[in-house]
């Protein structure tokens, strides 16, 4: 994180959207909600598959650098133990 | 549903104080944005406390460049809600979100910033965001 503390009280991540990647290949990119034992808990998800998708997550991510999130779901919970990655995407390069 | 107009009013009166215009009806918007000549930017104003407080300080401190657009106008998402909607049919192929900025030159957008490039950064980077599209796009030359 750059900079200031988002949502005082909150989880360092409350509000901001990023991009969280799993053990299986699949990206996520949403607005961080909270975290609790069932998982990461985003919020406006855009969702890519590797395995079931022509589109390189590269491409992915560079088309939402550029464009935005491309919600497909209300809401997603990601499994703690399926998280590989987590940040910011306003600290993802293109 | 929109917030309390009571409660809107202060992030509507920063807008205004640092020279933008409201634009609260579809008429307005395609009046501004329907036959664009010159630059225009966007502000897509929002009750969001953290992104969108820091976006407006952001926006006021870039619109003291030398090099700034032509016309500042906003719009409040989910307050003017058919406004907000006609604005962004104008840069439709940026997925919506709140607050974001857009600059427009001559009908065409040429820089955009999303909520994400705003979320957890200070003022001052953001508005270096903004006076490097407003250098590059909207010098002498326009």
């Amino acid at each position: 994180m750059t900079g200031h503390v988002f949502h005082p009280g909150h989880h360092a991540l409350h509000g901001v959207t990023v991009l969280l990647e799993t053990t299986g290949g699949l990206i996520y990119i949403g607005r961080f909600d909270s975290e609790d034992e069932a998982g990461a808990h985003l919020l406006d998800v855009a969702m890519h598959d590797s395995h079931g998708s022509d589109l390189p997550k590269e491409d992915f991510i560079r088309r939402t650098l550029k464009f935005g999130v491309r919600v497909d779901q209300k809401r997603a919970v990601i499994p703690r133990t399926e998280i590989a990655r987590i940040g910011p995407l306003s600290e993802v390069s293109a | 549903m929109p917030y309390d107009p009571r409660l809107v009013a202060p992030m509507r009166d920063e807008m205004v104080r640092m020279g933008a215009r409201e634009l609260k009806t579809v008429a307005e918007v395609d009046e501004v944005l329907g036959d664009q000549r010159g630059t225009t930017l966007v502000f897509v104003n929002s009750v969001c406390g953290c992104a969108a407080g820091n976006a407006r300080p952001a926006l006021a401190v870039a619109l003291r460049h030398a090099a700034r657009p032509q016309q500042v106008v906003t719009v409040f998402a989910g307050q003017d809600v058919e406004a907000t909607a006609r604005a962004r049919q104008y840069f439709s192929e940026y997925q919506p979100s709140s607050p974001s900025i857009a600059l427009f030159r001559d009908g065409e957008v040429v820089h955009f910033v999303h909520r994400h490039q705003i979320e957890g950064q200070s003022p001052q980077t953001v508005a270096a965001n903004l006076t490097g599209a407003f250098d590059r796009f909207c010098g002498a030359t326009v």
